[in-house]
């Protein structure tokens, strides 16, 4: 199970070598072995199934399960190909960013922080996806905190107070689980759970594990922490977390409320259902609202992430196969697009040393290679034909209407208008503006951070007219968990 | 078993602590007593009635279940690190803002907000 190991191996070793320079080149190395061994399981469990694996020999329900399945072999290629992206781009933003001392430090810690989500992903047991999830976390809170500003501080304290809560609650679901099943296998709990469902024990181990599960979401009431968190971040820590961790917590919330519940204990028994799909709306239209009347873009971009995962939440309660393969969709489009954005701000902050709406005033003329990756991300956010945002959007409308809730079709359509307020002011005054009269004369990003940007960018456009592998693959993840627990 | 309501008040304690606290520090404190009230719940679960510790010995047959406690050393680690990152983001806090007070902090940023800043200042 390299996938994991590599970056967990690294992330030590990088500190021990303590070299700004080789850490970056270690840590590049490391990712880009992740990738290649995320794409060899992806291409085995394509045609063999899911994999199992158990850890030093120790057979399930006993030993630690790690388990595969399309759904998991989608989510380790999104997070590992970003990460691929991001280490790339990493080396000048982070010489721009972070004082010399402390760059291996942050190697490191992105090194751990890659290697918690990934766990997450690949665990088949719920105690060590706790675990993963705080080693992930804990990374993420030093890496914020090395932000410029020190606003940075504060909102890295900030996440840290909630997301201990959060890891809390998860935690005592886990036990209440135990408690009645004594088990901690996903596969073991899934079938052992239906004969004490209907106890008070599961119901509340339930509701921890949704609150908590949905603190590290950022699901609606729930996702004061996250803007400050996207917006005094280092770039590559917005760019990084901003793609690939709510992501993996959306995972985590399917796996546990679709893979352990079941559907028809999540969705029917409980009121999960009109929870998610009710807090998803609210989330897409007030996050979007306020994204719309915010004038520092990163901070814009942060409120237009909540709306994102708010489809998302909004796809899993609709429960049928259409808006689920929605979320799953999402999960991997999403991630293209907020990816290509961070770090088009990030290129950005690298240049102008700004992302303030005003400071970005013909922009299309001085970096128009920049400028063109965000006017292409932001369309797929949008949800334009022809890029990814609209082949989610689209299932996600189509599983509404199975469901007889037009009401919410109506609503993702209104969600997208909103988006396109925010995304053309932005567009806007970067393509039709006059740069000001004393602007400094600026060229486009360094190759090296521009790449990156490009290849997500196309990979935007990429996937939005061939829809066929990432399309197929969710849609198959999404029958598989939906089937298993009928 | 009292345990459960030691532990369901350590929490309740806890959270209240967390919440009500302005202080940064006294918020960490709050986190700790938050994590150390799951670890009791936990070892309670593992407890089983009229078992000895998970020792093997001649002539007992009844043991408590020790997976608990091992899960529960795993919590502990991760608990610490939490409360040292916790604390050194605090100790961060008061050398960036000289204070470590959260509406003092939420008033320097709201002034920051206002004058136009928008995060990409330097810190000194």
């Amino acid at each position: 199970m390299l996938v994991v190991l590599a970056p967990l191996v690294a992330a030590p070793a990088i500190v021990l070598i303590g070299r700004a320079r080789a850490a970056w080149h270690l840590a590049l190395a490391a990712v880009v072995a992740s990738f290649a061994a995320a794409c060899a399981i992806a291409w085995k469990v394509s045609r063999e199934g899911a994999i199992d694996y158990a850890l030093g020999g120790w057979e399930a329900p006993w030993g630690i399960a790690y388990h595969v399945d399309f759904l998991g072999a989608l989510v380790l290629l999104t997070v590992t190909g970003i990460a691929v992206a991001v280490v790339t781009y990493a080396r000048p933003s982070v010489e721009r960013e972070i004082p010399e001392s402390r760059r291996y430090y942050f190697y490191g810690c992105l090194m751990l922080c890659l290697a918690g989500l990934l766990g997450m992903t690949i665990t088949g047991d719920v105690f060590n996806l706790f675990v993963f999830l705080e080693i992930s976390s804990l990374s993420s809170y030093a890496l914020i905190g090395m932000g410029r500003d020190r606003r940075a501080l504060n909102a890295a304290f900030q996440y840290l107070v909630m997301g201990t809560i959060g890891a809390s609650f998860i935690l005592i679901g886990i036990g209440f689980m135990y408690m009645m099943t004594g088990t901690l296998n996903m596969a073991d709990l899934a079938v052992r759970l239906p004969e004490v469902a209907d106890t008070r024990t599961i119901r509340a181990g339930f509701a921890f594990l949704t609150v908590g599960i949905g603190l590290k979401v950022a699901l609606f009431p729930l996702h004061l922490w996250l803007p400050n968190v996207y917006a005094y971040a280092p770039s590559v820590v917005s760019a990084f977390l901003g793609a690939t961790a709510t992501k993996v917590a959306v995972y985590a919330l399917l796996r546990i409320m679709l893979g352990i519940f079941g559907v028809e204990f999540s969705l029917g028994e409980m009121p999960l259902h009109a929870l998610l799909v009710g807090l998803g709306s609210l989330g897409v239209v007030s996050a979007s609202l306020v994204a719309v009347f915010e004038r520092n873009v990163k901070r814009m971009l942060a409120y237009s992430s909540v709306a994102q995962v708010g489809y998302m939440v909004l796809g899993i309660g609709l429960a049928n196969t259409d808006g689920v393969t929605a979320s799953i969709l999402h999960i991997f489009n999403h991630a293209l697009m907020k990816g290509a954005l961070f770090l088009a701000l990030g290129a950005v902050m690298y240049r102008i040393g700004s992302v303030h709406i005003r400071d970005l005033a013909g922009l299309g003329r001085r970096m128009p290679l920049t400028a063109a990756a965000i006017l292409v991300a932001g369309l797929s956010l949008i949800g334009v034909p022809g890029t990814v945002g609209f082949v989610s959007k689209w299932y996600l409308v189509l599983g509404a209407l199975e469901s007889g809730l037009w009401p919410l079709a109506a609503l993702v359509l209104f969600g997208s208008i909103l988006a396109l307020i925010y995304i053309w002011r932005l567009v806007e005054v970067v393509w039709f503006e006059r740069p000001a009269a004393d602007a400094p004369a600026i060229d486009e990003a360094p190759l090296q951070m521009l790449a990156p940007i490009l290849v997500l960018a196309f990979a935007n456009l990429y996937f939005g007219i061939n829809t066929d592998l990432t399309a197929g693959l969710a849609q198959r993840a999404a029958e598989a968990l939906l089937e298993v627990n009928r | 078993m009292y345990d459960y309501l030691v532990s369901v008040f350590l929490m309740m304690g806890a959270l209240y602590v967390v919440i009500a606290h302005g202080n940064l520090v006294k918020k960490v404190i709050g986190l700790g007593m938050f994590s150390t009230a799951v670890f009791i719940l936990y070892i309670t679960i593992g407890k089983v009635e009229g078992g000895t510790a998970p020792i093997l010995e001649e002539g007992v047959t009844v043991y408590s279940n020790p997976l608990p406690h091992v899960l529960i050393l795993t919590a502990i680690v991760v608990g610490v690190a939490t409360t040292a990152v916790g604390l050194s983001l605090a100790v961060r806090i008061k050398a960036a803002y000289g204070t470590v007070e959260e509406d003092e902090i939420t008033e320097m940023n709201l002034q920051a907000e206002e004058a136009g800043q928008d995060g990409t200042e330097d810190e000194s």
